[in-house]
């Protein structure tokens, strides 16, 4: 049972990920393209947000709010990637070192 | 981010390593064998869904509640491959299909940063290949080592994810719409998180571009505060 489930979870997920690729290669129209040209924005924040109030009850408080908070204070103030990531972890990690 | 999108590929790909390892435990601790969870991370390649129909079955769910919560989390994926379809243009339908089994978040943000189709798609393949090789090898690693490596969320790894990905919305703020659309989608997704299964809120959230569309290019009076760009 748990191998089928897993194939087909392995298909369908292909199937999802090749959808776009392929049909979204034709040319289109201005309208959709600009709208297109919005989806990044949305489904980056959408996972953001999801990613830092994720828990079992749907919505979870902790560390991480905390974290994000201080990974978006190092982005305010430009600094590099790793420094963003890594100001996250140390504010989550510290914090839950101090719970 | 123009020459430094391999460091950002090792950087994202480590992460993903480590979501890997704890993977690889919980599915063995769920039952699974430890060569089903490395055979699974290869075939499904998607973290998140992995996790979540593991977790189903680890609290007794059927299979088919396992899947069904897999699939959702990853049917953001068609949204994901349309917006990145644009720097695929006039490539090879054979090298399309292999590029559609490396979309994942981090490849899919990384390749939507560049502007020049050429960079994205190197910044997709970098991130998405050093994605699968160190997802693959932590969950290899999880499944056969167990538990022996302690709590990831310790370490506050849990907040490197979202701190990558928030590195890479800032960039794509740089209209009034596209700031709207943000803002709308991160609404709908905490919204939906309260009531929705894990993966439909971010689905939905994609919706969010429709709406910001209702404002104008330039000049909006609900924007106004903000100031002139």
């Amino acid at each position: 049972v748990s191998a089928l489930a897993i194939a087909v979870l392995a298909v369908g997920t292909y199937a999802m990920r090749s959808a776009g690729l392929f049909a979204g290669a034709r040319a289109m129209p201005p309208r959709i393209a600009t709208l297109l040209a919005l989806v990044p924005a949305a489904l980056l924040a959408a996972l953001v947000t999801t990613q830092v109030s994720g828990g079992p009850n749907g919505v979870a408080v902790d560390a991480r709010l905390a974290g994000i908070a201080a990974a978006a204070v190092a982005l305010s103030l430009r600094a590099p990637f790793a420094v963003v990531v890594g100001a996250a972890m140390l504010v989550t990690a510290l914090l839950r070192l101090a719970a | 981010m123009r020459s430094s999108y391999r460091t950002t590929a090792l950087v994202l790909g480590g992460a993903a390593g480590i979501v890997g390892v704890s993977f690889g435990a919980l599915a063995v601790a769920a039952g699974i064998s430890p060569l089903t969870a490395c055979a699974m991370s290869v075939i499904v390649f998607a973290g998140g869904s992995q996790l979540a129909a593991t977790s189903v079955l680890a609290a007794g769910g059927s299979p088919i509640a396992a899947v069904a919560s897999g699939l959702l989390l990853n049917s953001r994926y068609i949204a994901f491959g349309f917006a990145v379809a644009p720097r695929f243009a006039g490539v090879r339908a054979r090298e399309r299909a292999l590029a559609a089994h490396l979309l994942v978040d981090e490849s899919a943000a990384l390749a939507l940063a560049q502007r020049d189709p050429t960079e994205a798609r190197g910044a997709y393949r970098a991130s998405g290949l050093a994605v699968f090789v160190f997802w693959n090898i932590g969950a290899a690693l999880g499944a056969y080592g167990g538990n022996a490596l302690g709590d990831a969320n310790a370490l506050g790894l849990d907040a490197a994810s979202p701190a990558a990905i928030l590195a890479m919305l800032v960039p794509q703020l740089d209209s009034r719409r596209a700031r709207a659309a943000a803002a709308i989608a991160a609404v709908i997704a905490l919204a939906g998180s309260l009531v929705l299964p894990p993966g439909l809120p971010v689905l939905i959230a994609a919706t969010a571009p429709v709406l910001a569309m209702m404002i104008p290019p330039r000049r909006s009076f609900l924007l106004a505060a903000e100031g002139a760009s």
